[in-house]
């Protein structure tokens, strides 16, 4: 069978934030551009994003990337890598300022210049010099001010969309180079082969693995899926971010801005217990810490509510004023999933799954890595990476709020430059067989033909339950040996499973079948990894091995499509500056 | 609870039909309507066909007519209908139908693409630093840069019903006024002479339904005449 071909310089897959900044570089330098996604644009996942992107501005206090360097290494626990990081936050003022010329509605101070808030984790002096205020906001929606103003630049500049389709898998020739991909319209069923000298994957995240998540439903990790399905890596998927401050009950997020702004944490004794485990950043540590405090708090019997459940996030304080100038999203969002109003009563919330630190590994130019069975690294050619998807790594063990907006505005600008400087290399001969796209577009025809009884949402339903229970905050070997367990038997009874819904048109079940391969895929490295990884390092914290060990696990796990551990060095070379020694973390 | 969902698939159906689903709001994994809609397609009706994405009201995805008034499912409480116990949904009016509550919004985008969605300024660009902006410059864009581009204004439009390609529709308008209204845009007069024409922004008839319905809370009708006013003192 033959699928009609696109041909294009570059295919993106995904249309958030990395996936649109990497468009327009390209666009904007005349490349014939396709940008795929299973959802129009302004519905990526990018839009939840609400306190704001960091950059040392020095718009409201004294400031320097390296000190902003710093602050993103010790917070990844310092297996973030030291040459990407320092590329981040030495181009975050450039990329921040890009954004405003492209319009960005950022909120402003009184002398005009893009307002700032101070987030957690963020230090002036390296460390010695107080709470720094690195963030650049807009009120607290700048995923959204970010991603519509993205969106409207690639209108400007004529990128094509190729909006609600949805992208099955690589399309990878015989001599491994990746040559497009097979992507299905979602109005009509009917399957393309689109083709580029390029693809840059900017899928996102994948908390839907996760029971209760601040992600949005589409995170279902299909990148991650594509890259092992490909025979490629994924790295360090053990580590997970837990939000502090999802709303109890529902997983929507409430933005670490609100403590930024001076809100913070009590328990059911009206007790600000931070100040107990993070004395001197007190609420505003590193995410991982705050959430395990609060975990601590609820566990020893001192949650809120009748069922001492959840924390409270106090507001009220801070003023009418404040709450409606800056925090108003946030107001909205408490009153409709909390039913409270946080100019008067404080917020429920807890500890909420948010973001995946592990991804596809690449370097700073978002080129995918893999890895030879001797251990070496070679570039994947054609294929590179972007976003939450990708692991640079610039976040490590533990991302610091505010990071994540920038890390898709750098290494999107950077990958599509790589793109544009490297055009003339890029293997253009290569022959793509028929049997090449057959490959990536086997799934389809897969689960058309299953005819097994067991429903996706079950499996679905099943992964996130064992995610939530067995991997969560806490984590203890021997209770994710036996959920690594039954995340392989749920694999095993994929094949099982069949759509009652076989029609063509925007046909969901069939996309959430898909999907289902891929947070499969997510799960089950994920579990593997933290069953590996036996210490305690950012957000992987095990009570059976409750310390750092910097002996033995100073570095990545990685992991294929058949459950194949291996490992890479942190990079601790930094182009400019002196690396920075692994030291105890304290807030 | 009885809901009462709309069912059309263009591919196969010659005409649409009106199916009933009894859900139990408690055995839904939260207590908005996208989690009932969600726990039919989970357990009930996989064919059921709806699109959903950020499931808290920021992107976009879940507009429809819930009992006659677009909105979107993921804020919308099931407890306001346990009076009645019944809530009717159809697809967003106004537009053609793919399938169930999906509808092709293709027409709603392209009013949006004419209004040049995008800061045109022709300043030297240095990127040593931002371009300035008073607060009081930048408190001019709440109301307008908030807009999630769901379509529930524009689908109750009923001018927007008469002439779809004509009137640009009251979300478009909203982003027209976006950035007619952004110190930053040295554009203003050439915008807003492209909106000189009877049907543009002047087919609006102050019917309002667009401010009624919009779940952001924001106020089109009000940017409408905001920016006929706006034409007046630039004499246009």
């Amino acid at each position: 069978m033959t699928i009609p071909e696109h041909s294009f310089d570059a295919i993106i897959v995904g249309a958030g934030g990395a996936g649109m900044r990497a468009s327009l570089q390209l666009a904007k330098a005349g490349f014939k551009v396709a940008l795929v996604s299973k959802v129009f644009p302004t519905r990526s996942h990018t839009v939840s994003a609400q306190g704001g992107i960091t950059a040392a501005l020095g718009n409201v206090d004294d400031d320097n990337w390296l000190w902003h360097m710093f602050d993103t290494i010790k917070g990844s626990d310092y297996i973030g890598d030291q040459d990407c990081i320092e590329y981040m936050c030495r181009n975050a003022k450039e990329v921040v300022y890009e954004l405003e010329h492209m319009g960005m509605p950022f909120s402003r101070l009184e002398n005009g210049k893009i307002y700032q808030r101070p987030f957690g984790g963020q230090s002036k002096d390296f460390g010695k010099g107080g709470q720094a205020t690195r963030t650049a906001a807009a009120a607290d929606r700048t995923g959204h001010a970010l991603l519509h103003t993205l969106y409207q630049q690639n209108l400007k500049c004529n990128t094509t969309f190729f909006n609600e389709w949805y992208t099955l898998d690589l399309v990878k020739s015989d001599n491994g180079t990746i040559v497009g991909v097979v992507a299905m319209c979602m109005e009509t069923g009917e399957l393309s082969f689109l083709r580029g000298k390029a693809v840059i994957l900017a899928t996102g995240g994948s908390g839907q693995v996760f029971q209760s998540t601040t992600n949005a439903l589409i995170n279902t990790g299909d990148g991650i899926g594509m890259v092992l399905r490909s025979g490629f890596h994924v790295q360090d998927m053990e580590m997970w971010q837990f939000h502090p401050t999802g709303i109890s009950g529902s997983g929507v997020l409430v933005t670490e801005g609100c403590r930024g702004e001076g809100g913070y944490l009590v328990n059911a004794d009206g007790e600000r217990f931070m100040e107990r485990y993070a004395p001197n950043a007190k609420d505003l540590a590193s995410r991982d810490v705050v959430a395990r405090s609060m975990s601590m708090e609820i566990r020893e019997g001192r949650g809120c509510g009748p069922k001492k459940d959840h924390v409270h996030l106090k507001l009220d304080h801070l003023g009418e004023d404040v709450i409606k100038t800056f925090l108003p999203g946030v107001r909205d969002l408490s009153r409709t999933f909390a039913n409270s109003d946080p100019i008067r009563t404080p917020i429920p919330v807890v500890p909420t799954c948010h973001y995946m630190m592990g991804g596809i590994p690449t370097n700073k130019f978002g080129q995918v890595l893999s890895i030879n069975t001797n251990g070496s690294e070679a570039i994947v050619n054609g294929l590179y990476a972007v976003g939450e998807c990708a692991c640079v790594s610039v976040h490590g063990a533990n991302r610091l709020g505010g990071n994540s907006l920038l890390d898709l505005v750098v290494f999107g600008k950077a990958a599509g430059d790589h793109i544009i400087s490297n055009f003339g290399n890029f293997d253009n001969i290569s022959l793509v067989k028929d049997s090449n796209i057959g490959a990536a577009s086997e799934r389809f025809f897969k689960w058309n033909a299953r005819k097994g009884r067991i429903s996706v949402s079950e499996i679905r339903r099943e992964i996130k339950k064992v995610m939530q229970s067995d991997f969560g905050v806490f984590r203890t070997g021997n209770i994710m040996t036996g959920g690594l367990k039954t995340l392989r038997q749920l694999r095993d009874s994929l094949m099982e499973t069949g759509l009652s819904d076989k029609s063509l048109s925007y046909n969901m079940a069939r996309i959430e079948g898909l999907e289902l391969d891929n947070l499969m895929s997510v799960a089950v490295s994920a579990a593997v990894c933290a069953n590996e990884r036996t210490e305690s390092r950012g957000a992987h914290s095990r009570e059976d091995f409750p310390d750092r060990d910097d002996v033995n696990w100073l570095k990545h796990i990685i992991i294929d499509i058949n459950d194949n551990i291996g490992y890479r060095p942190v990079n601790q070379k930094p182009s400019l500056v002196p690396p920075f020694k692994p030291t105890a973390r304290k807030y | 609870m009885l809901i009462s969902v709309y069912r059309y698939d263009y591919k196969k159906d010659l005409d649409y039909k009106m199916q009933d689903y009894n859900v139990n709001p408690d055995d839904c994994s939260g207590v908005m309507l996208l989690d009932a809609l969600s726990f039919i397609k989970d357990n009930l009706d996989e064919t059921l066909t709806f699109r959903r994405s950020c499931g808290e009201g920021v992107c976009g995805s879940d507009a429809m007519n819930i009992n006659g008034k677009n909105g979107l499912a993921c804020v919308t409480p099931l407890s306001k209908f346990s009076d009645s116990g019944k809530v009717v949904l159809r697809p967003l009016p106004g537009m053609p139908i793919i399938r169930d509550l999906v509808v092709d919004l293709t027409n709603f985008y392209s009013q949006y693409r004419k209004v040049k969605p995008f800061l045109l300024n022709d300043d030297s660009i240095s990127y040593e630093a931002e371009n300035l902006q008073s607060k009081e410059d930048r408190d001019k864009l709440d109301g307008l840069y908030e807009c999630i581009l769901c379509a529930c204004c524009t689908s109750a439009c009923p001018s927007y019903w008469w002439n779809p390609d004509k009137f640009f529709g009251p979300a478009a308008c909203l982003q027209s006024a976006r950035f007619v209204f952004d110190s930053r845009d040295n554009k203003t007069r050439e915008r807003l002479i492209d909106l000189d024409d009877q049907f543009s922004i002047f087919r609006c008839r102050t019917i309002m339904n667009c401010t009624y319905v919009c779940p952001k809370g924001l106020n089109p009708a009000k940017v409408i005449s905001e920016l006929r006013m706006e034409m007046l003192k630039h004499k246009i």
